[in-house]
């Protein structure tokens, strides 16, 4: 296979990497206001996601920079094409992640219901914006002769890309639930299960729906088999999950993702950014690559790094293996008024049990 | 279109106050991680609870710094895309390398071993726990080196070929993208400096402690920390002149216009002078105010005190004659005045920080060169001693004591100015000699939606810097956090407590 194949399936596993790992996360910050009750079952989900959704995110500064290195014309087209929508997802990823550090650490009502929401609306929106993203990208846009794009904003927001939304945002947030039902105890993890069944009935029929219209539109043998399998991995998450089934859920929602992501990058092949206007303008695996030579380079740093991250991330989600509940949760991670430092003199030593139990 | 509100100068000001926000940041996130590393290590080495109590008051402002780090750094990674993309498309080959090696090697290291650290206390086994925040702090050099690297070539650019057929730069050779002189003295410049910011950052706020403090158990602490950050702050600020120093010299030979513009030396001087101060006239070249040192200038460039350095106008000059048939700029000078002034305030901050840390090492030593009645235990404040026998009066300690605190901004300051420096220094040029900055801008992204994007992010990130320096202050002044149970018996110890209790609360959770 030529390098730049190799790269374009490289490209679509980095991809496949962080709507799996971080379409879960994602998921869990939409269900803090869907599913959670009070603050305490909110702090349950989002410690469930609090050591491992930093490294999630670090699959799509791969995907990004792979992009950069493998194909310069794809990484230009496409973030400078895409510019506001990119934009937004930008926005909140930054408030996002400054949203999962900062909440528990001032005790303050409206610090933390901020924080919440902000982790709800900021999960919520590049949930959604991703699945408009790729299935412009899909569908193809209006690339000129310069390999530029020159439609504008509003083209981006048609009826099939709103549909890709929807089918994202549907996506991550049934596999958010069906992670939350895995990764806890108690009276949410039931509630997870039945909205996690339901969201995946609706799932599945929004994913057949969208991947049917791309088909027709774009699709071959293999897209067909991918989208098949895609449906299929839906309905089997759906009945594990209803069934109490919680690791194969999840396992057949990630399943879902990894052949959704599947449908698209095989309907997308030869191209990577197809033209609307004209064939001959679309970006291909082939004529928006770098040279062989620098191809050649990232496939042996992409070959030795991948298994180890592999490696180390998959320990990451051994170590926090267990279940949490409300019941785990440390008192709030904040600390004591400024002024009571001197003030606890006498009685530093003998209360620093009961003060700040979170140490970090 | 008015230059002003070209798309090329408001894709210049976001990358500029983006990149500057962003390294604010960066320094405090790669010495800290070693510093809290290096204190953990003591704790784990010698079961003293003052270095357990400093690892976890370091590590809770490392962790509040490096928050706003990583999250100001994922714009970082398209803005290149977003708003350069003819930039992304002419040096892809080349520089696009780097960044992703800088992902998947660097970014991965230090986002997957923070989550461990921070919620690893009573999950980890302790040499374990404290492996993972060595590591957090190898990924963030890692990482620092990768982008210096891609920084190096845009500013000297070696290891490829321009293809005439796809009008690119091509990678040739990898090894001397990484390796080159460049590289390696900006690795070396900026790590030290990251380490001289680091440094002067636990000075302050150990300082701040030091002088309110009323707590022994916290004076301990603190007075630990303040010796830790003191020597840091030194044996960096001295490497970080040494670096600056050779850095500087490599300039001078790959970029003579830059540097020339720092010193504002219009015409080939030899011995050429350092100037202390001037106020020039860019449009007649020359200097209408200059105060010189003479000699000093040839020093810096060549290592002694005759030989010619290149001046601004002839520099120019020969790069008309050598560039104006490819390009057509017909002028090569980037802004001088803020050259001029930048590089002397990066220079002028840096050391003004690294002469307190030399006075402030000396004024709080314990033993070396010190009558019995000056020296302090270790629970008390160091007594300022200016000689043997003599201690700083009341009123000029208390202004060292404030001069300390103050000192935690200056590499901040310095930092800033130094990127400022080298990037504008290089204008008109993106690709040193090879893609003017002119031609690197995304051509389908309109005016509009770049004012969209510069407003958004600089409020955005104006928001997010009141919130940072209340939440970083609030949680200076609570101090080291008092130890529990948990912390110095933690369950994965041997012998530590409910081994199997598979209902114990988290030792930590957001």
């Amino acid at each position: 296979m030529e390098l730049h194949n190799v790269w374009f399936v490289l490209i679509a596993v980095l991809w496949t990497g962080y709507f799996f790992l971080e379409g879960f996360d994602f998921g869990v910050g939409v269900l803090t206001r869907v599913l959670a009750r009070d603050r305490a079952e909110r702090r349950v989900l989002i410690n469930t996601i609090g050591p491992v959704w930093d490294g999630n995110e670090v699959w799509l500064l791969t995907a990004g920079g792979a992009t950069f290195a493998a194909f310069p014309d794809w990484y230009a087209t496409l973030f400078s094409g895409f510019y506001l929508p990119l934009l937004l997802i930008l926005v909140c990823l930054i408030i996002r992640g400054v949203a999962f550090e900062y909440r528990a650490k001032r005790p303050e009502e409206h610090w933390q219901r901020n924080w919440e929401r902000a982790i709800f609306w900021a999960s919520l929106l590049p949930a959604f914006l991703w699945g408009v993203a790729f299935a412009n990208l899909v569908r193809g846009v209006e690339i000129g002769p310069d390999k530029e794009y020159v439609g504008d904003v509003l083209d981006l927001l048609n009826p099939f890309a709103l549909l890709g939304g929807l089918v994202t945002l549907f996506l991550f947030t049934f596999h958010g639930a069906v992670f939350t039902a895995l990764k806890t105890v108690g009276d949410i993890r039931l509630r997870a299960r039945r909205l996690a069944a339901v969201l995946g009935t609706a799932t599945v029929a929004l994913t057949l729906g969208f991947l049917l219209w791309l088909q027709s539109d774009t699709g071959g043998t293999w897209s067909r088999v991918a989208l098949i399998a895609a449906v299929a991995a839906l309905l089997c998450a759906v009945g594990a999950v209803a069934a109490g089934l919680e690791g194969w859920s999840f396992l057949y929602s990630g399943v879902a993702i990894v052949a959704t992501v599947a449908t698209f990058f095989l309907a997308l092949y030869p191209d990577v950014m197809p033209s609307s206007l004209n064939p001959e303008w679309s970006l291909t695996a082939e004529n928006a690559s770098s040279t062989p030579y620098t191809l050649k380079i990232m496939t042996w740093c992409a070959g030795i790094a991948t298994p180890v991250v592999l490696l180390y991330q998959g320990w990451t989600y051994w170590v926090f293996r267990k279940r949490i509940g409300t019941h785990h949760i440390a008192p709030e991670a904040h600390v004591a008024a400024a002024g009571a430092a001197g003030a606890a003199e006498g009685a530093a030593g003998a209360d620093g049990a009961g003060g700040d139990g979170a140490g970090r | 279109m008015d230059l002003a509100l070209a798309p090329e100068t408001l894709a210049r000001w976001q990358f500029g106050i983006t990149t500057v926000y962003h390294f604010l940041f960066v320094p405090l996130t790669i010495s800290l991680a070693s510093l809290v590393a290096g204190l953990q290590t003591a704790w784990v080495r010698t079961g003293r609870e003052k270095y357990l109590r400093a690892t976890k008051f370091w590590g809770k402002l490392f962790l509040i710094n490096i928050a706003m780090g990583v999250v100001t750094g994922i714009l970082q990674e398209f803005q290149f895309g977003m708003n350069w993309s003819d930039y992304s498309r002419f040096v892809g080959d080349v520089f696009g390398a780097p960044l992703a090696f800088e992902a998947l090697i660097a970014f991965f290291f230090e986002s997957t071993f923070i989550g461990l650290w921070i919620f690893g206390w009573d999950r980890l086994p302790q040499k374990i726990h404290l492996a993972c925040i060595w590591m957090v702090a190898a990924g963030t050099v890692l990482s620092a080196y990768f982008i210096l690297a891609a920084n190096s070539w845009m500013q000297h650019p070696v290891g490829y070929r321009i293809n005439e057929k796809s009008g690119r730069a091509e990678l040739t050779d990898f090894w001397h993208v990484l390796t080159q002189n460049t590289a390696l003295a900006q690795f070396a410049h900026t790590i030290t400096a990251a380490f001289l910011t680091g440094g002067a950052f636990v000075v302050g706020i150990a300082a701040y402690h030091l002088v309110r403090g009323r707590r022994p158990r916290d004076i301990a602490v603190m007075r630990s920390s303040l010796r830790l950050g003191l020597l840091t702050l030194v044996v960096a600020g001295l490497l970080t002149a040494v670096t600056g120093d050779r850095l500087g010299k490599i300039m001078y030979e790959q970029q003579p216009m830059k540097m020339a513009s720092a010193e504002a030396l219009w015409e080939t001087e030899a011995p050429a002078p350092f100037s202390l101060f001037a106020v020039g006239d860019v449009d007649k070249g020359h200097n209408r105010v200059a105060i010189e040192v003479p000699g000093v200038l040839s020093f810096l460039a060549h290592d002694n005190f005759s030989d010619a350095v290149p001046g601004i106008n002839p520099t120019n000059e020969a790069m008309k004659e050598r560039y104006d048939d490819e390009f057509g700029l017909g002028d090569y000078r980037p802004n001088i005045p803020l050259a001029y002034w930048s590089f002397r305030w990066m220079i002028g901050f840096g050391m003004t920080s690294l002469g307190l840390g030399v006075l402030g090492l000396w004024l709080t030593r314990r033993r070396f060169w010190l009558a019995d009645r000056l020296r302090t235990g270790e629970d008390d404040v160091p007594r300022l001693a200016l000689t043997r026998d003599r201690e700083l009066g009341a009123r000029l300690g208390g202004w060292y004591w404030r001069l300390a605190l103050l000192t935690l901004l200056f590499p901040l300051v310095a930092n800033a100015w130094g990127w400022i420096f080298t990037e504008t220094g290089r204008q008109p040029w993106v690709v040193y000699g090879v893609l003017p900055t002119s031609s690197a801008v995304s051509p389908g992204v309109s005016q509009g939606e770049v004012i969209t994007s510069l407003t958004i992010y600089t409020l955005l990130y104006a928001a997010l810097a009141v919130i940072e320096a209340k939440l970083m202050i609030k949680y200076v002044k609570a101090g080291p956090p008092e130890l529990t149970e948990s912390d110095l018996n933690p369950p994965t110890k041997i012998g530590g407590h409910d081994r199997e209790d598979s209902d114990r609360p988290m030792a930590f959770s957001y």
